[in-house]
């Protein structure tokens, strides 16, 4: 290349990229990274821009993060030289399709708050390590969010997607809007707007989402308050039915009322939860149970005591098993939430396929409790049963066969009382409340940590004992650390630790760590 | 069918002299091979040149019309020893490939073509896979150049240079009888730009004229004694006639002043970064003009001495900008410039890290150390002032918050079942050496399934189990392999390895139907009729035909229970030798590409198509997440209810569920909980379909009602 022209250098030491505009997108795979990459080219070449786009495509749409770079200037004439890589501390506009790809374009000093503009879209698409933990392994949005608007000079970040979704359209037409709006770049709206025709693929829905997002930019990310009429909240709602059984309902739901007032809400829930599980009746144990506590409970202590209980308490009396599996199922609300989420309409047919797999030890379960313990008793006829019974069952719930299977179910829940599920059931609980009681007067949180640890069961079959027998490793550590001062935070601690892996290789190290106290 | 089609772009291939060229880096590698008369071009896929293979399969009518020979080719040795075609006759050829993997499984063919030498101009162009990006090991491709004295041009990463370097490369090639190596790095190959396009040119002599009219050369085959000539002629004959090609026709480019203390050496590829560097630091405008000299070698074997120290006359220092490691040009100027009782100090590796890439921050933090030491007050004041402060407190909070995102398998995968049902079995069994390949199934190595010890190369991961071979074991060892990885290599190295040193492991064949992770590209095995390849050959077939006498097909993967079951008895069968279990389901991306517009015209046309998608019901998850631990699927998330009585999020799918039915299917492998359930929409119903749908209504209707009217019920939150 000859050059004609004497060098027009930049005075000295003066950054001569200042006329560029550097622009990096960070989306994750599948996201249409891409699109939004062209987009804005075509935005700038038509706009009499020289740009220039590259990216980082190997596996960009196999779910991992990936990173499109553009540049920009006004086109003098000849081929600037750009860049093919963002560097740190020196991008205008970071354009993040999802909030922790934006977290981590900060980490990667993608972010600066001398001069970037972000453009982020709030919403989580989680990562599988967030995915597969027990407990609530999610990251924390919210605090990622703060340090993500403390490291940029401007922040546009609202839900993206939701508008691109809203508007039947995909996150690349609403970021571009987003980008649009943020007024980061010299050109007008409906230069976009030209681009997104340009395209020729869904233009319409991607012309909504676009002008959605820029007005929503416009307005600074916040989503104009729609009036909302004052709905009655359905927990405080009286359930329908026999107008015997609603009045005495409403009698024993007066009962709440006389509970002190802190744990009123959710004993209320508590309530509507065991009584939607069972009947009348199993509400009145539970209030029973409920009021043991509050007993022993006062106000100097915040009724916290007594606030789990009427939690756990609930859950407890409320244990997974096929009856209530088989309630749900055939519920005529669970069909309006299917059809509901799945964008079913309620004229279209839908054939519905559940997934069970009952094991040996839930069928004896929900026989009466003799039976059940004779068989359980007998390795043979466990394992004779056991061979015709244990294997995977699809069930047509749609069907005539396959309801009415569920449905004979769960008419045997008049009889759930008398079932061998039950008394353990009971008993477990009769248990665990006495440990918290027990502690109550030497250690009062360490007695509210005690009840929290109900958590750690749930689920069904294999799932449900390996639950169980966290909660029983958690509550082994018990006794070496009742005494200590500190016995709640350590108890605590055991928990969140049995939450964090399926194996529980955390809860033995922290296991370890007591023993050594 | 590849995964990205190019048929729109490829039209831009037929362009003609004067028009402006607009598009990607590998469109513009192609275009310029046309106009440089090629005559044959073959390949294997791989990123980052992937796409060049896709637009060469798109573009086969266009390279037909100009009698031009392109081939898919079944490795990238088969794609090198394709160029034997120029040891004889004028013709010219270009094959690429992903380096430095594919390189190192073309070295062979590569060494025997560089030995011999060529007649037509043999192109060798690599996609270096290294920096941000890159999906294997990080190495270089330098090393193969110079053991096969084989020359390696590093273009300037813009279109017209990259577009320039095939011409050079090609009359290269014929001036030294050399086969020559392009190097684009892994933005070179998506960089977006445009060129100035030349006519397009029929090849002089074509792959049938040659197979008409064939010829023959012992010398320029190589065995005793030609061999030995050979070595003689490469250094001797063809090295200076390289070097003479390069030096006349200003290959190497010089930019700036000429007079100055200080100068720049550096690799073509490099030339963007090095002038951001600059730029930043007020020391070169936007469109390259450079107070500092610089003298960028597009050619980066063979060095010229002359060039290079005429460069550094009258220099008190030097800073050679070269990528990665071992640093084989600085010590190549290094020995110039000693043996030259040269002055001029050299700098490289010390401002610049030995290992890594060299990214922007680099870059600068390296030019401004060198400028700063060496440049003789040529560094402005302001460049010197540290860089932007980055927030380091903003960082710091999200270094514990922000989660790593690792690729994973797609949603719907059919290979994320596979995974499943081999945790499965572990669960029962215990833990297996589990040797990995190279694919998309690779990803079993992350979370959640976690399985997998090694990857030794594509189509060798069970030939890296065969150590693993002991009759005394209670275990057997497990191996996967790709379809893509069985048929480049993993049929010989790995299952004829296998039988012939009666290997009693378990090989997983994990076959869906494409090369799925390099863009969806067709092998033998891949169930499409495709117009100018032979598919549709199972490789359950071949096989057995390789001796192989326990094999067990299995056509839907997402059976977990089947596969779980095979798997167990492939573990503890008697029977001696490999158990080859290949489990076939199509990759679900190319499936959706296929069915999408089917589905969308069948609907149109009246017919019926179901919809399958899954759900959960929230009231019977209970935030265990055991199913995610079997899945990951990106469609399958967590939801946090609005009801403060439930302490975990419980599991919730998206829309973007496909119904491939892994949920299901392993929630009853599994024994989890029955909150999955599957809806399928039935769409243009049938009459049947209809009335069954009426009578089913109003007999489960009576049902609830029946029973609601009893019981007390509750609304939903």
């Amino acid at each position: 290349m000859t050059i004609h022209r004497l060098p027009d250098l930049p005075t000295d030491g003066v950054d001569a990229t200042t006329s560029i505009i550097k622009i990096a997108i960070l989306a994750v795979g599948g996201q249409g990274g891409g699109v939004l990459t062209d987009w804005v080219i075509d935005l700038a070449e038509h706009a009499g821009y020289r740009a220039q786009s590259t990216s980082v495509a190997g596996v960009a749409q196999r779910t991992g993060a990936t990173i499109y770079y553009v540049e920009m200037t006004p086109d003098g004439g000849r081929d600037p030289v750009f860049s093919l890589s963002p560097a740190p501390g020196d991008v205008d506009i970071l354009i993040a399709a999802e909030l922790m790809e934006a977290g981590r374009a900060v980490m990667r000093g993608f972010v600066t708050p001398d001069r970037t503009t972000l453009i982020a879209s709030a919403h989580r698409v989680l990562a599988v390590s967030e995915k597969i933990v027990p407990g609530d392994g999610r990251a924390d949005a919210p605090g990622v969010t703060e340090a993500v608007a403390a490291a940029a000079h401007r922040l546009v970040c609202f839900d993206m997607e939701q508008v691109a979704v809203d508007a039947g359209s995909v996150i690349s037409s609403s970021l571009f809007g987003a980008l649009a709006g943020s007024g980061a770049l010299p050109f007008e709206r409906e230069a976009y707007e030209a681009t997104i025709r340009r395209s020729g693929r869904g233009v319409e829905a991607s012309l909504r989402a676009f002008n959605a997002a820029c007005d929503l930019a416009l307005a600074g990310g916040k989503t104009p308050a729609v009036a909302v009429p004052e709905a009655v909240k359905a927990e405080a709602r009286d359930p329908e039915g026999p107008e015997a059984l609603v009045s005495e309902w409403r009698a024993l739901r007066s009962m709440v009322g006389d509970l002190p007032a802190p744990v009123q809400d959710m004993a209320g829930r508590g309530l509507r939860k065991v009584v939607d599980y069972q009947d009348l009746a199993y509400g009145r144990d539970y209030l029973d149970h409920l009021k043991k506590v509050i007993a022993i409970d006062d106000a100097a202590h915040e009724w916290r005591l007594s606030i789990e209980a009427a939690k756990y308490i609930a859950n407890a009396l409320v244990y997974d098993d096929i009856i209530r599996v088989a309630d749900l199922k055939t519920r005529a609300s669970r069909e309006a939430r299917l059809r509901r989420e799945q964008g079913i309409g309620g004229d279209a047919i839908a054939h519905v396929t559940e997934y069970f797999h009952p094991r040996m030890q839930e069928i004896c379960g929900t026989l009466p409790v003799r039976l059940g313990r004779w068989i359980e008793s007998s390795p043979r006829v466990f394992g004779a049963l056991d061979k015709v019974f244990n294997r995977g069952r699809r069930i047509r719930t749609d069907g005539i066969v396959g309801f009415g299977m569920l449905y004979g179910i769960a008419t045997l829940k008049p009889a759930r009382r008398r079932l061998l599920r039950h008394e353990v059931e009971m008993k477990h609980m009769a248990q665990w409340l006495e440990t918290a009681l027990s502690v109550r007067d030497i250690n009062y949180d360490l007695a509210v940590e005690v009840l929290k640890c109900r958590r750690l069961i749930k689920g069904y079959s294999d799932t449900h004992e390996r639950g169980l027998s966290k909660y029983r490793r958690v509550m082994d550590g018990l006794p070496m650390i009742r005494h200590r001062e500190d016995a709640a935070d350590w108890l605590r601690r055991l928990r969140e630790a049995a939450l964090l892996d399926e194996e529980g290789k955390a809860l033995d190290g922290a296991l370890k760590t007591i023993e050594t106290l | 069918m590849a995964e990205r089609s190019f048929a729109k772009e490829v039209q831009k291939l037929r362009m003609g002299a004067g028009e402006t060229f607009h598009g990607e880096g590998i469109l513009a590698i192609t275009k310029a091979l046309l106009e440089n008369g090629v005559g044959y071009v073959g390949g294997y896929q791989g990123a980052p040149i992937s796409h060049l293979m896709d637009v060469l399969a798109d573009a086969q009518d266009i390279l037909g019309e100009l009698g031009v020979h392109f081939e898919a080719s079944a490795s990238e040795a088969t794609a090198a020893a394709m160029l034997a075609a120029s040891v004889h006759y004028p013709i010219r050829g270009a094959v690429t490939f992903k380096s430095t993997v594919g390189t190192n499984v073309a070295s062979d063919a590569l060494a025997n073509l560089a030995s011999g030498g060529v007649t037509g101009g043999a192109l060798v162009i690599v996609g270096e896979d290294y920096g941000e990006g890159s999906s294997i090991m990080q190495e270089r491709s330098h090393a193969f150049a110079m053991k096969s004295q084989i020359w390696l041009l590093d273009p300037r990463p813009n279109l017209p240079s990259i577009v320039e370097s095939v011409r050079h490369g090609f009359e290269l090639s014929e001036a030294s009888n050399t086969p020559v190596m392009m190097q684009v790095r892994i933005r070179g190959c998506h960089v977006h730009g445009r060129f100035t396009a030349s006519d397009n040119k029929r090849p002089g002599m074509s792959v049938r004229d040659a197979l008409e009219n064939p010829r023959r050369d012992t010398n320029r085959i190589v065995l005793p004694p030609a061999s030995f000539l050979h070595e003689q002629e490469k250094i001797n004959k063809r090295l200076p006639q390289a070097m003479d090609y390069i030096r006349k026709n200003n290959v190497n480019e010089f930019f700036g002043p000429d007079e100055a203390k200080v100068g720049i050496v550096l690799q073509g590829g490099m030339y963007n970064a090095v002038l951001r560097a600059l730029q930043r630091i007020g020391l070169a405008d936007i469109y390259g003009e450079t107070k500092v000299p610089l003298y960028v070698l597009n050619c980066v074997y063979p060095l010229l001495n002359d060039e290079f120290l005429d460069f550094c006359a009258g220099k008190d220092a030097v800073l050679v900008v070269e990528e990665g490691q071992p640093d084989y040009i600085e010590q190549a100027f290094g020995s110039m410039l000693y043996k030259a009782g040269g002055t001029t100090k050299l700098i490289g590796k010390g401002p610049f890290p030995m290992a890594g890439e060299y990214t922007g921050q680099v870059m600068l933090d390296g030019i401004r150390t060198f400028l700063d030491e060496h440049g003789g007050g040529i560094l402005p004041s302001k460049g010197r002032a540290p860089n932007t402060p980055l927030p380091t407190d903003s960082i710091q909070q999200l270094q514990t918050k922000v989660p790593m995102r690792p690729p994973g398998f797609c949603t719907g995968c059919p290979e994320r079942p596979i995974f499943a049902a081999t945790k499965l079995v572990e669960q029962e069994l215990g833990k297996h050496h589990i040797a990995s390949d190279i694919g998309c199934h690779l990803f079993s190595i992350n979370a959640p399934f976690e399985l997998g010890a090694t990857t030794m190369g594509y189509g060798l991961g069970p030939a890296s189990a065969s150590a693993f071979n002991d009759k005394n074991a209670e275990r057997r060892s497990i191996s996967f392999v790709g379809d893509g990885g069985f048929w480049h290599n993993g049929l010989t190295s790995s299952v004829g390895n296998a039988v012939f040193n009666r290997n009693d492991g378990v090989i997983v064949i994990v076959d869906n139907y494409y090369s799925a992770a390099t863009g969806g590209q067709d092998v033998l095995s891949s169930r499409a009729d495709n117009r100018s390849k032979s598919t549709k050959h199972p490789i359950a077939k071949a096989v057995k035909g390789m001796g192989v006498e326990w094999v067990r097909q299995i056509d839907r993967t997402y059976d977990v229970g089947k596969l779980k079951a095979t798997l167990k008895e492939a573990l503890t069968t008697e029977e001696s030798g490999p158990k080859v279990i290949i489990a076939s389901s199509e990759c679900m991306l190319n499936r959706q590409r296929r069915e999408k517009p089917l589905k969308q015209a069948a609907l149109k046309a009246g017919e019926r198509v179901v919809r399958p998608r899954f759900g959960v019901d929230e009231d019977v998850c209970t935030g265990d997440h055991a199913c995610m631990r079997l899945s990951g699927c990106p469609s399958l998330s967590v939801k946090q209810l609005d009801d403060p009585l439930r302490d975990d999020p419980v599991a919730s799918i998206d829309q973007s569920c496909v119904g491939c039915g892994n949920c299901g299917e392993v929630a009853d492998a599994a024994v989890l909980c029955p909150s999955f359930y599957r809806a399928d929409l039935i769409q243009n119903p049938t009459s049947v379909d209809r009335f069954a749908d009426r009578l089913r209504r109003k007999v489960i209707g009576w049902l609830k009602n029946r029973r609601e009217r009893s019981r007390l019920v509750f609304a939903e939150n």
